[in-house]
């Protein structure tokens, strides 16, 4: 199987006054087409910078990141990114945000064509009826489903999420991670999801890669097989618990806060 | 029956002004020369009008000419500002010490220096004296983008100037409007500034400086609601580009 997205050897630094800020370290990270990997870490330990270099915002000091087997050396339209902050352009209708990248990347569509792509995502969302409010009247999940549907609406080959359900309270980041997978049904892409909840990564992931503390390192991949059921039951199954445990327990590896097996 | 009470509110303020005007003065026993009332302006209006209307249009369009290269000039000092930190902490000190000089210090300088160019030195001048809070606005409006709106658009491989006609631009509209608004004031100020200044002048500075040598105290106080008028015609103007071009960043009430 090809790996859509190939992360080899990456190892990044920042500068700063106080000389180099080593973030990344040896990070080696695959994901095959049409897999959704999440990546999770202790706070501060670089995942973003992660997101950035995938993106080809950024190029790392050393190793190299690969699309579609390509070396990525700058930013490229087969990308969709989401963040926390859903950055609506205010001045635009909700259709018009999700618009936006039609605009930018090459294309051949009509403009009618256009706008029925769009409003089939947002219906598909659970957005209909709200094309033409502005953003400032919608919820933070309302405006987070609508900045996922700008993320994938030019149809990238990868879908970048910086916790993009971080700053929602929880049963709306349920309702959200539903959504995600009806998306994921609907249009096939290939997602890197940043997140700090274990429960998020278990239920949305075909693979969780734990980062271990700055500089980060692959420290451990998970492989989840849940069944290919989407229900939210089945993070309460034995085997999602039995995951999350793992999960758990790596993180506070990576945290320095547990000694590996041995010394347990 | 909401847009008639949008008309009605300001009106019935002014009427009670000028009553309340009308009474004060008539109630102090006061003589033209001391204060006019309200109701020695008309016979000014009627004696005067076509000084008024010449002189009126005269500093109207020097005003809105100041205003336009302000606007330009203080949109790209504000856009180099904003996008560059070096030219940022290069240019703010300039600029700062610039507009703290007074201009009523400035307009006999440049009397002198352009003398005769009637036109030329007034637009200068209300330029002068309007431009700062333009670039000041533009530039923390840029600076102040989130980088995920740049980082969106970025991703998608586009270009600066993309991105800045998409997001930074329409950004920046509320905060420069809220800066123009104080421009127009401004603007006034220095055009009068120098019509009031030059000898053989133009503009309402001059009607009311004429006013001044003939003793004619109803004249003056006449130029100065003259000015008023203008100053809230040319305001509103500024207001109904901000619903055009920036309604969205009005919130809905309640």
């Amino acid at each position: 199987m090809t790996n859509l997205i190939e992360i080899k050897g990456v190892t990044h630094a920042y500068k700063t006054d106080n000389g180099p800020l080593p973030v990344l370290d040896n990070l080696n990270i695959s994901v095959p087409e049409g897999d959704f990997c999440a990546v999770v870490g202790p706070s501060g330990c670089g995942k973003s910078t992660l997101t950035k270099l995938v993106a080809g915002l950024m190029r790392p000091d050393q190793g190299e990141v690969w699309l579609h087997g390509q070396r990525v050396t700058s930013p490229r339209s087969t990308v969709g990114m989401a963040f926390q902050n859903p950055v609506m352009l205010e001045w635009r209708t909700i259709l018009q945000n999700v618009l936006l990248p039609l605009e930018i990347v090459p294309n051949k569509m009509s403009k009618k064509q256009k706008e029925d792509r769009a409003r089939e995502l947002l219906a598909l969302v659970g957005l209909e009826g709200f094309e033409d409010k502005r953003p400032s009247e919608l919820s933070g999940g309302m405006r987070q489903r609508a900045s996922l549907c700008r993320a994938i609406v030019h149809k990238p080959d990868v879908l970048i999420m910086d916790e993009p359900f971080g700053a929602l309270d929880a049963f709306t980041r349920e309702d959200l991670w539903q959504t995600m997978h009806r998306l994921r049904e609907e249009e096939p892409f290939t997602g890197v999801l940043i997140t700090h909840d274990l429960r998020e990564s278990v239920y949305l992931a075909d693979e969780v890669i734990v980062l271990s503390g700055r500089p980060a390192t692959t420290q451990h991949v998970e492989n989840v097989k849940l069944g290919g059921r989407t229900d939210l039951e089945v993070i309460y199954t034995p085997e999602a618990t039995e995951i999350l445990h793992r999960l758990r327990h790596q993180i506070e590896i990576a945290q320095g806060r547990a000694k590996d097996e041995e010394a347990a | 029956m909401k847009h008639w009470k949008k008309v009605a509110t300001p009106t019935i303020a002014i009427v009670i002004f000028l009553a309340l005007w009308e009474f004060i003065v008539w109630v102090n026993q006061w003589p033209n020369y001391k204060m006019a009332s309200p109701s020695d302006l008309i016979p000014a209006y009627t004696k005067y009008w076509n000084l008024f209307l010449i002189y009126g249009w005269q500093t109207l369009w020097r005003t809105v000419v100041g205003l336009l290269v302000a606007v330009v000039f203080g949109t790209l000092i504000g856009m180099i500002m904003g996008f560059s930190r070096t030219m940022r902490d290069a240019l703010y000190p300039l600029l700062v010490g610039f507009n703290a000089i007074p201009k009523a210090t400035v307009v006999p300088v440049i009397a002198l220096i352009l003398i005769g160019h009637h036109d030329l030195n007034t637009v200068l001048i209300a330029f002068m004296i309007s431009f700062f809070p333009i670039s000041v606005a533009v530039s923390i409006g840029l600076s102040t983008l989130e980088p995920e709106y740049r980082d969106i658009l970025r991703s998608l491989g586009a270009s600066k100037w993309t991105i800045f006609w998409k997001i930074a631009l329409p950004k920046t509209l509320p905060e420069f409007f809220g800066a123009l608004k104080v421009a127009v004031t401004l603007a006034f100020i220095g055009t009068n500034l120098m019509e009031i200044v030059e000898p053989h002048g133009k503009g309402l500075g001059h009607l009311f400086d004429s006013g001044k040598i003939n003793a004619d105290y109803p004249l003056m106080f006449a130029v100065l609601i003259a000015l008023a008028f203008l100053g809230i015609l040319l305001y509103y103007i500024v207001v109904g580009l901000e619903k055009i071009f920036a309604g969205w960043a009005e919130r809905p009430q309640g």
